[in-house]
């Protein structure tokens, strides 16, 4: 009998004023600010940018601060937000070749022209707590070097030149929409990049290294890392020519890949590329792993039944919002499918009774 | 500096030094909206490989408003971020810039302003520079 019930809303409401108390936690100690969660939690602001899939630096603070640092939660914010948004129409893409870098590396070309630039990274730290960061205490300022001018070019172009590595496929057909139309398989290459920019770093993490242990391994080198601001441009009709909107942090991985040819190329290197939304390097060499893994028909490659290769297992997983609500919808009530399931179980163990008492 | 240029400079800047200069102008033109201060999305687009076919790398904020002042000079603006204060000032300055006081607005708001983001990139740069690494070869032996 399906018997239809309602109520906890006193419960609901109180445990939301809970949540609110316990979000502020002891009143004795200052509270945090989103300008300081922006500037002082910056990396964690650009994970929920990237798999937020909006770039907005103060919302995804704001959404940290609200999610209690759940970052997963925060992304969820940000992307019920990014929904009521009317959308004004798309960007020119971006020239990640004009970025100003802040960090720009190669672990293939020690000598690549622009030079092996560090920038603000934890790499040759030591990972030992630092506890002079628990008192507080004024930064001495970083130091300065004369700049250099003009854009750093990318390291691939030389490869390039002497056909040593793959050229990219040029066109300037408007890529598919993963926010606008459902995703259908086989995808192409530039839904595959949609879906992994803003998927979950930590799923993305694993299948990269999944790569790398063996499943469908490719050998990638970091043929370039970079992190910098480009402009946005737009073409906006009632100007009728492009302007800027903007600016924007990326982080930029290509992998240099082995690829020993096949029946219809020659030997020659091949790419994995990740572009990720702020300074969010792992996420971005992963991406570019798992983007050469899926790469494997359109290269010649055997299909190794490796999970990084199956771009529907990887795209209909990576993505942590829709996985967390799938998730966790099993927690909410199931009062009456438990019910069915119960009232099955004790109809089979009846009849199993009966089958066995009749027998005797 | 061309409107492209200027458009670009104040879809860029930060709302409080935007602000400051404008208020340092001591212009209130009157006007009349054409399209109120809107937040939207735009898609920004990548390209794979860097160089290859166009994809879509997610969204960014934008506010977008347009107005035109009394001589009826049109005034567009489009700026990053959800500050419609900001949307209103580039939009104000844009309109500005085709009529007399554009020399005025040049000098007093857009030239600083080029200035300081200019200052803000250059430090930067600088910082990235000090993190260059200079290889040098270890001398080897010679067994």
């Amino acid at each position: 009998m399906y018997v239809a019930v309602k109520g906890g809303e006193r419960a609901i409401e109180n445990a939301h004023a809970w949540l609110a108390e316990e979000r502020r936690g002891d009143p004795a100690v200052p509270e945090l600010s989103v300008a300081q969660i922006r500037e002082q939690m910056a990396l964690a602001v650009n994970r929920v940018m990237a798999e937020g899939s909006l770039y907005d630096p103060d919302l995804a603070a704001l959404a940290i601060k609200q999610a209690r640092g759940d970052l997963i939660e925060a992304v969820f914010l940000i992307r019920a937000y990014r929904t009521t948004l009317p959308r004004f129409g798309s960007s020119l893409p971006v020239e990640t070749a004009q970025m100003r870098c802040d960090r720009r590396i190669s672990a293939t070309f020690k000598d690549a022209p622009g030079g092996q630039v560090l920038g603000p990274t934890f790499d040759y730290t030591h990972r030992l707590l630092d506890f002079k960061l628990a008192a507080e205490g004024d930064v001495a300022p970083a130091p300065q070097a004369a700049p250099q001018a003009g854009p750093v070019p990318h390291i691939t172009d030389f490869l390039n030149r002497d056909g040593l590595i793959q050229t990219e496929e040029q066109s300037e057909e408007a890529p598919p929409d993963l926010t606008r139309q459902p995703l259908e398989f086989p995808a192409n290459r530039a839904l595959r990049l949609q879906s992994l920019t803003r998927g979950d770093e930590g799923f993305v993490l694993g299948l990269a290294y999944s790569t790398q242990r063996g499943y469908a391994r490719n050998h990638a080198f970091v043929g370039e890392l970079r992190i910098g601001r480009v402009a946005v441009e737009m073409e906006v009709p009632e100007l009728g020519f492009a302007i800027q909107i903007g600016e924007v942090e990326l982080t930029e991985c290509e992998t240099v890949n082995q690829f020993s040819g096949s029946k219809t190329e020659p030997a020659q290197f091949t790419r994995g590329y990740g572009l990720v939304f702020g300074q969010t390097e792992r996420k971005a060499i992963s991406m570019a792993l798992v983007d050469r893994a899926l790469r494997w028909r359109e290269l010649g490659e055997d299909n190794l039944g490796a999970a990084a290769q199956d771009e529907e297992f990887v795209l209909s997983h990576c993505d942590n919002i829709q996985a967390t609500g799938f998730l966790e919808h099993i927690k909410l009530p199931h009062y009456v499918d438990f019910q069915s399931e119960l009232e099955l179980v004790r109809r089979l163990r009846a009849e199993a009774e009966a089958a066995r008492e009749a027998a005797e | 500096m061309d409107r492209k240029d200027w458009m670009g400079l104040l879809a860029r800047a930060p709302a409080d030094i935007l602000a400051d200069l404008w208020d340092g102008l001591g212009l209130s033109p009157a006007y009349r909206w054409l399209r109120a201060p809107e937040v939207g999305g735009v898609m920004v687009q990548g390209r794979a490989g860097g160089t290859g076919a166009p994809f879509n790398l997610g969204e960014m904020t934008v506010t977008r408003c347009a107005l035109t002042l009394a001589d009826g000079a049109v005034g567009h603006a489009y700026v990053q971020g959800r500050d419609k204060r900001q949307a209103e000032q580039a939009a104000l300055v844009d309109a500005l810039m085709q009529g007399p006081e554009a020399g005025r607005v040049r000098g007093g708001l857009l030239e600083p302003l080029a200035a300081q983001m200019q200052a803000r990139d250059s430090t930067r740069a600088a910082k990235a520079a000090a993190t260059k690494v200079e290889f040098f070869t270890l001398v080897r032996g010679d067994d």
